[in-house]
C-alpha cells in the first residue's frame, strides 16, 4: 500500500455533471421501484468506477429486484453473493486477481473490485466479514447501501433502521407505539475507528450534495487498499412516501443532521455537510414519511434530542460518541 | 548426455508425512492461487503446514486467515469465480458454520477443493472423528471422497482438482480425512515432482464463466420457478458425468505416476471367495483388514470393501461387487437420527443401492467409533462374526452399536 498524494486523486474527481461519462454501465433490465435511490447508488458507483470493474452484490433488493435471469442491468461483470458475504466476496475476487496477475496467469492491470451489500446484509450479518476485509491489504471497495430495512423481504427492521420507524416486524400498536427500539448503528464510524490501517471511509447520499457520492467512489478506488462507503438511500416503498420525493428525502436527512455526512481520508475527518451550524428540524425529515406517521411530539422530540446531542456533545459528531476527553488519572 | 536420455523421476522424494501434510503438498503441487484458513481441529494442520511452505518461499499463493468459516468459504468461492484455483478446509462445527457458502459453491458450479478433517459435531464437544460433517454435503452437488492413507490423501487431492475442474463437471470436491487417525498419523509418502504434477493436472480454466472485465457476465441472477428446474438439471447432469471423469482421471494418474488404482470408487481386500464383508469409509480399513487376516487364518471367508467416493455413488459397480457376498456389515461412523431401521447414512445408501437385485445379501449395520473412539481389531472381529451369523439367522439385529455403554 503506497500513499497516493491528494493532488493526484483530485485530478480524477468530477467537478461538474459534464465531467461524468455518458456511458451507462448499469442500465435497463432491473425492476426496482420508481424512485429507488439504491438503484441510483448502483448506477453512480459503476459510472465512477468505469468498465474495468468486477462487482459482487449481496442478497437483497439490489439482487432480487435488480438482476432477473436474462435481463441483467449490469454491463460490468457482476456476481451474486450471500447476504453476509459483502466483505469476503470482495476479498476472494481481489485475492484471485492478485495471485493470477503475480503468477502471470492473467494480464497485470488495475481492476476495481467492488462489493455492495444492504444494511441488514452488511451492517448486521456481514459485519465480521467486512471487518476481515478491512484488515487485508487488497484494493477493494465495499459499499453498504442503506435503505434502512430488509427491503427485499418486505421491509423489516434492521440494526440501521431509524429509531421508532414502522416496519413489518416493528408495527405500531395500542400498547407499544414504538417497537423499533434500537438506535441506528454507526457502521462507517465503527469500521473506521476499528481498522486504523484503512485509508478511506465515508458516508454518502446519492443525490446530495450532487456528485459527492461519485467522487467518494473515485477517492476510495484511487486511495486503494480496502475502503468502505455507507450510503443512505431513501426507499419509497419502505419509508412510505411518494417516489417523486426521493431526492428531497435524502437531502432532508443530511440537512437535519440525522445522517451525518463525512469522510475519513488518511485519518483526516471532513464533514461534507456541516450540520453543527445549519441544522433544520428533524421533524421536517421524519414527518414526510409514512413510517413515522404514528409519531407524537414525544417521539419526534426524542429523536431531535439524540441528533442534537450527537452534533453538540460528541467528541466527533457522527463518529465518536464520547462526550469528554479522556483524563489520565494521576 | 542428451536431455531426452535422462529418465525423469515422477517423484521428488519419499518422506514421513501426516495426512494433513500430504494434502498440503498436493495443494502446493497443484499451484493453488488462493487459500483461506480458519482454525479448527483436526484439519488445522493443513493450514499450519501450507502457511510455513509459503513463509519459506516454497509455495506462492494468496493466503488469507479469514474471520470465520463463512468468510473462508466465500473467499475461495469468489476466488474461483475470477478464475483462480482455490483451497479451503474445515472440520466438524466449522464446516457447518461455513455451510451457506459451501452450498452455493456447488450451485455456482465453482470447482473449489476442500479438505474435511472429519470431526464430531458439537454438542458436547469432541475432537475425534465422526463422518456427519462431510456427509452433510451429500445431497448438494459436492463430490465427496475419503482417503485412508497419507499417500492416498495426496493423490486424491490432485485427482480432486482434475475431476472438479473438468469442464464437463465443474463441481467442488471435498476430500475427507478421518480426524487424528489420518490427519495426524504419519506414513511414508512419495511426493511428486512439480513437473509430473503439472503433466497430470492441466491449468484451471473457467472459460466463458470467468468473472473478468474482458468477459462481462452476470452470475447467478434471480431465476425463480421459470428456470430453476433446468439449472438444477444441468448441475445434476454434471455430477452424473463426474463418474466417467473420475475413471479417466485415475487412468491418467496411473499413467503418469505408475500407480495402480484399479477401481477408483472402492478398494476390495481379500474378497475373492468371501461370504461376508465389512464395508466402511476411511481409516476403518486398518482394524478391518487386520481382522480379515486374523479370521482368514481360522478359515473364515471374510473380506473388506472400502468405499472411497461417496458422491458420485458407484451404484452399478458396488451393486455388482456386493451381490457376490451373502452377508454385508456396513460400518457407519455417523448417525442418521430416525432413519429407516435407525441405521447409519452409509448403511441406508448401500441397502438402497442393492434393492434392485433379485436376491439380496443380508445387510447389517454397525454404528461404531463415534467421537473418535477407537475401533479395535477385536471390535472388527465381532462385527465380522455377527455379519457371518446374519447370513444364517435373518432374525439377528439389523443395527448394532459397537462397544457402547448402556
Ligand atoms: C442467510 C440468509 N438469511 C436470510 C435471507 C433472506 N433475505 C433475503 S434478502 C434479505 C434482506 C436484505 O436486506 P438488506 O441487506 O438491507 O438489503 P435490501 O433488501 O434492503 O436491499 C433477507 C433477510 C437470505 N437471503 N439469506
Ligand atoms: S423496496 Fe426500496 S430498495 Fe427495494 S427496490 Fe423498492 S425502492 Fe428500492
Ligand atoms: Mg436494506
Amino acid at each position: 500500500m503506497s500513499f497516493i498524494p491528494e493532488e493526484q486523486i483530485k485530478k480524477k474527481l468530477f467537478k461538474g455533471v459534464h465531467d461524468v461519462p455518458g456511458e451507462e454501465l448499469y442500465t435497463s433490465g432491473h425492476r426496482t421501484c420508481q424512485g429507488c435511490e439504491s438503484a441510483l447508488v448502483m448506477r453512480q458507483f459503476v459510472k465512477a468506477a468505469g468498465p474495468r470493474t468486477v462487482a459482487t452484490g449481496s442478497t437483497g433488493c439490489m439482487y432480487v429486484a435488480n438482476t432477473s435471469y436474462m435481463t441483467t442491468p449490469w454491463v460490468v461483470p457482476w456476481m451474486h453473493t450471500q447476504l453476509g458475504a459483502g466483505g469476503s466476496s470482495a476479498v476472494g475476487m481481489a485475492a484471485g486477481l492478485r495471485a493470477m496477475m503475480r503468477k502471470g496467469k492473467i494480464t497485470n492491470e488495475k481492476i476495481n473490485v467492488i462489493s455492495f451489500c444492504g444494511d441488514i446484509g452488511g451492517g448486521d450479518m456481514g459485519l465480521s466479514g467486512i471487518s476481515g476485509a478491512l484488515q487485508t491489504d487488497y484494493d477493494l471497495l465495499i459499499i453498504l447501501y442503506d435503505n434502512e430495512s430488509a427491503a427485499n423481504t418486505d421491509i423489516q427492521a434492521t440494526g440501521l433502521t431509524t429509531w421508532g420507524a414502522q416496519t413489518t416486524f416493528t408495527p405500531t400498536g395500542t400498547k407499544h407505539r414504538v417497537m423499533q427500539k434500537r438506535w441506528k448503528k454507526n457502521v462507517a464510524a465503527m469500521l473506521a475507528v476499528g481498522h486504523p490501517t484503512v485509508k478511506y471511509v465515508a458516508t454518502a447520499c446519492a443525490t446530495f450534495p450532487p456528485l459527492d457520492f461519485m467522487n467518494k467512489v473515485t477517492k476510495a478506488l484511487e486511495t486503494g487498499g480496502p475502503t468502505f462507503i455507507h450510503s443512505l438511500d431513501p426507499c419509497p416503498k419502505g419509508w412510505d412516501y411518494h417516489p417523486r420525493y426521493s431526492h428531497e428525502v435524502g437531502e432532508l436527512a443530511i440537512k437535519s443532521g440525522i445522517f451525518p455526512l463525512y469522510e475519513i481520508a488518511n485519518g483526516v475527518v471532513t464533514y461534507n455537510y456541516d450540520a453543527r451550524k445549519n441544522r433544520i428540524p428533524v421533524k421536517e425529515y421524519l414527518l414526510n414519511q409514512g413510517r413515522f406517521a404514528h409519531f407524537t411530539n414525544a417521539e419526534t422530540d426524542f429523536v431531535q434530542s439524540m441528533v442534537d446531542e450527537m452534533w453538540e456533545e460528541w467528541e466527533l459528531p457522527g463518529i465518536l460518541p464520547v462526550k469528554s476527553s479522556l483524563k489520565v488519572s494521576t | 548426455m542428451a536431455k531426452e536420455a535422462v529418465l525423469e523421476s515422477v517423484y521428488e522424494k519419499e518422506e514421513l508425512l501426516t495426512g494433513c501434510q500430504a494434502v498440503s503438498h498436493a495443494v502446493r503441487l497443484a499451484d493453488v492461487d488462493v487459500i483461506a484458513a480458519y482454525p479448527i481441529r483436526p484439519y488445522t494442520e493443513v493450514m499450519d503446514y501450507i502457511s510455513k511452505l509459503i513463509a519459506d518461499g516454497k509455495f506462492d499463493a494468496e493466503y488469507i486467515v479469514a474471520d470465520s468459516e463463512h468468510s473462508q468459504f466465500e473467499i475461495v468461492k469468489h476466488a474461483a469465480s475470477v478464475g483462480a484455483r482455490a483451497f479451503a478446509g474445515s472440520s466438524g462445527t466449522g464446516w457447518m458454520y461455513g455451510f451457506e457458502a459451501i452450498v452455493v459453491t456447488a450451485t455456482d458450479r465453482l470447482p473449489v477443493v476442500a479438505m474435511v478433517g472429519n470431526r464430531a459435531l458439537d454438542d458436547p464437544g469432541a475432537f475425534g472423528v465422526e463422518h456427519n460433517d462431510a456427509l452433510s454435503v451429500r445431497d448438494l452437488g459436492w463430490l465427496l471422497v475419503w482417503a485412508a492413507t497419507a499417500q492416498e490423501a495426496l493423490d486424491t487431492t490432485l485427482i480432486a482438482y482434475r475431476v472438479a475442474e473438468d469442464p464437463k463437471v465443474a463441481m467442488p470436491c471435498a476430500v475427507a480425512l478421518d480426524g487424528a487417525f489420518l490427519t495426524h498419523s504419519q506414513h511414508m509418502v512419495k511426493v511428486p515432482t512439480v513437473q509430473a504434477a503439472k503433466r497430470f493436472l492441466p491449468p484451471y480454466n473457467l472459460g466463458s464463466r470467468r468473472l473478468h472485465p474482458d468477459n462481462p457476465i452476470s452470475i447467478a441472477p434471480q431465476v425463480n420457478e421459470d428456470w430453476l428446474m433446468e439449472i438444477r438439471r444441468q448441475n445434476f447432469e454434471a455430477t452424473k458425468r463426474a463418474k466417467g471423469i473420475i475413471y479417466q482421471a485415475y487412468k491418467e494418474f496411473n499413467e503418469v505416476f505408475k500407480t495402480n488404482y484399479e477401481q477408483p470408487f472402492f478398494e476390495e481386500y481379500m474378497t475373492e471367495d468371501a461370504e461376508a464383508v465389512l464395508l466402511g469409509l476411511g481409516t476403518i480399513s486398518m482394524p478391518a483388514k487386520s481382522a480379515v487376516r486374523r479370521l482368514r487364518e481360522k478359515g473364515k471367508k471374510v473380506g473388506f470393501v472400502r468405499l472411497r467416493w461417496f458422491r458420485p455413488f458407484p451404484t452399478e459397480e458396488l451393486r455388482s461387487c456386493l451381490s457376490r457376498f451373502k452377508g454385508i456389515g456396513v460400518v457407519d461412523r455417523d448417525l442418521s437420527y430416525g432413519s429407516p431401521d435407525l441405521g447409519g447414512v452409509v448403511f441406508n445408501e448401500v441397502r438402497s443401492c442393492l434393492y434392485p437385485l433379485e436376491e439380496h445379501p443380508r445387510v447389517v449395520n454397525f454404528i461404531a467409533g463415534l467421537g473418535g473412539r477407537e475401533i479395535s481389531i477385536d471390535d472388527a472381529v465381532m462385527m465380522y462374526e455377527q455379519s457371518l451369523r446374519a447370513t444364517k439367522e435373518p432374525s439377528d439385529a439389523r443395527v448394532t452399536w459397537v462397544g457402547v455403554r448402556e
